[in-house]
């Protein structure tokens, strides 16, 4: 049974990858787990959730009402974007590049397009990761 | 060689938590001693409450409470510190600017431990060229008016203790040196002299009432009254001074009205009635100079883009900062005193290049942002850098300036992670010197990191921006290179001074910490001043020979 489960476990793991959700840094993560901090990627993940979730009220915020503001929504993005290579979500800095090119062409309504798919990207991440580390955390005990 | 980077200890400075945290597990991997600091403001107040405390900045480029460039800059200026930018954002334009300000690297997030891992290697080569600068200086000078043309030299005589320890040590290092008397006892060791913000604005002070187009280092030093500061520690602030002046004078012209700054600007000189502008140098170049400001190698050079540019003209002698005072006067920065170990030719060391900087108003307004004005350090000199190290320990030197200091940490400000060995670098002087500021002990900051030398050599060669996916490869020029054009003798002695391999271990040894800090850039008006000056250097400098216990009495 367990076998089965680190199987699984291993085998989402695998798709988080193929899937294009995460890439290398989510294993340089992993390389950085050692015995005084087991759980090194999940803190890190968690940090990425919590401290990012200010940045993007402070987006969001923006967008409704300083939504011409290219420079600004630029640069907030910048600091999203860098928070989100932390833990490799792919997908996500994916959705961060295409927010900047819009700003850099001052497209407010491809800015908010993006936005809404950036945040989805988010939630759909998070999920999955929440999943995995669910089985990773059972397939170990 | 082998511990050397075991235990460097690294201020990490980000806003993204996640990172913040990444990086101090990495760093600890690699057996680093680390800080982090989730604010740029706190990590200042960090650096300075404890001198001398860190090796090396990391810091991201985004930051909230403080642009990352701005810290940068501080860092540079007030601790010299190698400081490393990151950004998630690998554009050319921003990592040149990190450039400029002075960042000796540039790491694109996500950052991989290999990159960190080498770090030490910014530390190092900036410790040996400090050492090579030192080195370099007494080449170009006599024994003689070394001993005797400083009227410094009084004071250098009542220090007491271990200069012959150091001495000695010193001698080591320089078989070069072999019919130069290093066993002076009178010698003294130079230690870093620290800006702090109490003595900066006796500076500022002083020179708003010389007069800025007025101004020089000795009327700067006789009116700060401040006993132990030497007349190079000034001149040197100076230009620091000055080429900081500059910049915050570009970028407000850049950012009030772009393009303003034109031409006919820099030719206000006309305008203001001052003399002729020479040695101007494009502000981009100005940048650039102070870009590799005091972080890694000395003597490195940017090169820069403009082909007028050109290296040999740039070495060591940098721009100088043509600010122009309220009284709106330019200063002419005529070539810099060559005594001054200066390794370039004299004038052509200024590059007659026209600059952007708009010699316009000193703004006052910015200098009231930063209670302490910096001005980024011209790497390429950094010749001698003759430093008194304030032991921050136990004076106190007050905290006033305009802008307070917040001393409290809330919350997780920074974490202090705490240290696996002790300091490796210093033999603290413990004691206390009245000296009418205060007390204040002069430690003695005695690094030799003299080891390997030869070792040193591919680190220097090779440096380089670590980008990735960046053309700008090598941007920085070993100085070796750079001192490739300059008197004979002096590359002569460079040469040597590569090769001189004292195995001296870095950790729990005394080293010496050369540090000049002799930037010249001393206008006409104290050209006389500027060439005593440059006897005292070498007299200083290569006399330096580790005070450990020695004090600094005035």
């Amino acid at each position: 049974m367990d076998r089965n489960l680190q199987r699984q476990v291993a085998n989402m793991r695998k798709s988080l990858f193929d899937q294009g959700y995460l890439d290398e840094q989510f294993i340089q993560l992993e390389d950085l787990r050692d015995d005084a901090n087991p759980n090194f990627v999940e803190e890190i993940v968690t940090l990425f959730y919590t401290d990012s979730a200010k940045l993007i009220r402070n987006i969001e915020n923006a967008l409704e009402n300083n939504p011409s503001d290219f420079e600004r929504l630029d640069d907030y993005m910048q600091q999203f974007k860098g928070r989100s290579s932390s833990i490799g979500a792919k997908k996500v800095k994916t959705e961060c590049s295409q927010f900047r090119e819009y700003c850099k062409a001052g497209n407010a309504e491809g800015c908010i397009r993006t936005f809404q798919q950036l945040k989805q990207e988010l939630a759909t991440l998070r999920r999955k990761l929440e999943t995995y580390f669910e089985m990773a955390r059972q397939a170990n005990t | 060689m082998d511990s050397f980077p075991a235990g460097l200890r690294v201020l990490v400075v980000d806003d993204d938590l996640a990172w913040l945290r990444i990086l101090e597990k990495m760093l600890k991997k690699c057996s680093y001693e680390v800080t982090t600091c989730c604010l740029a403001r706190e990590a200042l107040d960090l650096l300075r409450e404890r001198k001398d405390g860190f090796d090396i900045v990391i810091s991201d480029v985004n930051m909230p409470d403080m642009d990352g460039f701005k810290l940068l800059e501080h860092v540079g200026l007030e601790m010299d510190l190698p400081v490393i930018m990151m950004s998630v954002d690998g554009e050319t334009s921003r990592v040149m600017r990190g450039v400029q300000h002075g960042a000796c690297d540039y790491l694109l997030k996500p950052i991989r431990m290999k990159e960190l891992r080498n770090i030490w290697q910014h530390v190092f080569r900036k410790r040996i060229h400090e050492v090579r600068d030192i080195e370099g200086q007494e080449c170009m000078e006599e024994i003689q008016i070394m001993r005797h043309g400083s009227d410094l030299s009084d004071e250098w005589h009542s220090f007491s203790g271990g200069e012959l320890n150091s001495a000695k040590k010193r001698k080591d290092l320089e078989n070069k040196h072999d019919d130069k008397d290093y066993g002076d006892p009178t010698s003294v060791k130079k230690a870093r002299v620290v800006w702090t913000v109490d003595l900066h604005q006796k500076f500022v002070r002083a020179v708003n009432q010389i007069g800025f187009d007025k101004v020089g280092p000795k009327k700067i030093l006789d009116l700060m009254n401040v006993p132990w500061l030497t007349r190079e520690n000034v001149a040197s602030h100076l230009q620091k001074y000055r080429l900081y002046l500059s910049r915050i004078q570009k970028e407000n012209d850049l950012k009030a009205s772009f393009g303003a700054i034109k031409q006919s600007d820099l030719s206000s000189k006309d305008t203001d009635g001052s003399p002729g502008l020479q040695n101007s140098l494009d502000i981009q170049k100005t940048d650039a100079a102070s870009g590799i400001y005091g972080m890694c190698g000395n003597k490195t050079i940017i090169q820069n883009a403009d082909p007028k540019f050109h290296e040999g003209e740039l070495k060591g002698i940098v721009s100088m900062p043509l600010v122009e005072s309220k009284k709106a006067t330019i200063h002419d920065i005529p070539e810099p005193p060559k005594a001054s170990n200066s390794r370039t030719a004299p004038n052509h060391a200024f590059v007659p290049l026209e600059t952007d900087v708009k010699y316009g108003r000193f703004d006052s307004s910015v200098r009231k942002q930063y209670s302490w004005c910096e001005v980024p350090q011209t790497q390429f000199k950094q010749e001698h850098k003759v430093n008194l190290q304030i032991e921050k320990g136990f004076n106190h030197l007050p905290s006033v300036g305009s802008r307070p200091f917040t001393r409290e940490r809330e919350k997780p400000g920074y974490m202090d992670i705490k240290p696996s060995y002790t300091k490796r670098s210093t033999q603290q002087i413990r004691q206390a010197i009245p000296i009418g500021i205060g007390a204040y002990s002069f430690p003695v900051e005695s690094e030799n990191h003299m080891t390997g030398f030869q070792a040193s050599e591919p680190i220097l060669s090779t440096t380089t921006l670590s980008m990735k996916n960046h053309g700008l490869s090598q941007i920085f020029i070993n100085n070796n290179s750079a001192f490739a054009s300059a008197d004979g003798d002096l590359l002569a002695c460079l040469l040597q001074g590569d090769r001189c391999t004292s195995n001296i271990e870095l950790q729990n040894k005394e080293s010496l910490n050369y540090h000049s800090q002799d930037f010249f850039t001393e206008t006409p008006a104290y050209v006389n001043e500027t060439q005593r000056f440059d006897y005292d250097y070498p007299w200083e400098t290569m006399e330096y020979p580790v005070i450990d216990q020695g004090l600094f009495i005035v």
